[in-house]
């Protein structure tokens, strides 16, 4: 018996006004012509909220591109979703902001490259982080939920304490430090991106004594780099089991970065249903249950824990999607992880250009 | 919530019920108590109480 997903990640669309060097997209971006239109993704919303889906993240790329995406919040609402927008603020002005605020929006997730400009735009490659500070004091004047999302990586972990002072005079309710994940744009540029040892230590005193000093006013949370822990993330809760995405061209996947994977069919919500893709798809059934895992997962004591983690991950580091997350320090494939972290933790470091996301056509 | 979500049943839906903008903690607490008119007072109350803290520490709410 199959659970329901609890939420679904509609990603509107891959145009974006960014072109961060850590971007989760996939490397081969949709093209503008290939989007769903706005009677799809309606359609859709209705098909996740019979499924059981509690929550839609509208997300990119970059959602407000979009220029239906009030029509479609609303549409949300009419089905009774929890309506969320994940976003950079741009391109985004008070109006629009009431516009989607009267649609029904309940929560806004707003994301920060760097607690200064100038860095900021370094790493986003364009200039938006004044419009951000402008987007967030205009979002706190609304009654809807407020996430600041500062992106971090070895680049800006050391300006981690001036972030959590922004953060604090922001006020959100909730803020997540959340380092990059090394998918899509973020493979590429790993080794400029993952933090050193200590860099992550210092990292976690900073964050647990800021935890403390803004109970109860801010939530804060910390996503670490897996690179560094002893087993793998629960990657979305499991292969198929709480989360459902939808991409802009509407193929349906399990996660951001499953396009990688080789051999796998994904259905599409132009010719199947959400029920029957999220229940009977090929690619939802290929990694649920234990029988397809390797050892040593199947014969874990975690194995129901995490699902032998990322298959993803598992697939860019090792080219075998089934293999154990190598992030886990009883994988085989342990080494090549450790063989990054060394690179990356060595003290005389090479000077490597970026690779910055391009657009789709 | 972002990202979370609270299932409910019981008790935890009666108090979350209330907490509508309308109504105040001993309004919260009087209406559970005769709800659970079985259930020790005191014992109702203090348990009203620690479960609006966790949620205000989990910025699900706000006091007014």
């Amino acid at each position: 018996m199959i659970a329901n997903p609890l939420a679904l990640i509609a990603e509107l669309t891959h145009r974006c006004p960014l072109h961060c060097v850590y971007c989760s997209n996939p490397l081969e971006l949709t093209r503008r012509a290939k989007e769903l239109k706005t009677d799809t993704w309606a359609r859709v919303l209705g098909e996740a909220a019979e499924l059981g889906v509690l929550q839609v993240d509208f997300t990119g790329g970059e959602p407000l591109t979009r220029p239906d995406l009030a029509p479609l919040i609303r549409a949300a609402r009419a089905k009774g979703l929890y309506a969320s927008l994940i976003t950079s603020g741009l391109p985004l002005d008070e109006k629009r902001l009431d516009a989607l605020v009267s649609a029904g929006l309940d929560h806004l997730q707003l994301s920060f490259q760097s607690a200064h400009d100038a860095r900021a735009a370094e790493f986003a490659g364009t200039e938006a982080h004044a419009q951000k500070l402008r987007v967030a004091d205009w979002v706190k004047k609304r009654q809807i939920g407020l996430t600041l999302n500062f992106v971090i990586h070895r680049q800006n972990v050391d300006e981690l304490e001036d972030m959590v002072d922004l953060a604090e005079r922001i006020a959100p309710s909730r803020v997540e430090f959340a380092h990059v994940q090394y998918y899509g744009w973020a493979f590429s540029n790993r080794t400029r991106l993952l933090p050193t040892r200590e860099q992550l230590d210092r990292s976690l005193r900073i964050i647990e004594s800021a935890r403390q000093r803004l109970c109860g006013r801010i939530r804060v949370e910390y996503v670490v780099p897996d690179y560094y822990a002893k087993y793998p993330k629960a990657c979305m809760g499991g292969w198929g089991r709480k989360v459902v995405l939808v991409k802009p061209d509407g193929d349906v996947l399990p996660c951001h970065a499953a396009n990688v994977l080789p051999g796998m069919k994904f259905e599409n919500v132009e010719s199947k249903s959400l029920y029957q893709i999220w229940h009977e798809s090929e690619a939802f059934e290929r990694y649920r249950g234990e029988k397809w895992m390797p050892d040593p997962c199947r014969h874990c004591d975690r194995r129901s824990q995490d699902f032998a983690g990322c298959r993803c991950q598992a697939f860019l580091l090792t080219q075998d999607a089934s293999a154990t997350d190598p992030v886990c320090s009883l994988a085989p494939a342990r080494g090549i992880v450790d063989e990054i972290l060394a690179e990356v933790n060595r003290p005389l470091q090479q000077a490597v250009p970026w690779v910055y996301r391009a657009n789709p056509k | 919530m972002p990202e979370r979500a609270l299932r409910l049943s019981g008790p935890s839906l009666a108090i979350v019920e209330r907490c509508d903008g309308n109504h105040t903690v001993r309004e919260i607490v009087t209406e559970l108590q005769k709800l659970y008119s079985k259930a020790e007072p005191q014992k109702v109350e203090t348990d009203i109480v620690d479960y609006l803290g966790r949620l205000h520490q989990e910025r699900a709410l706000d006091f007014e």
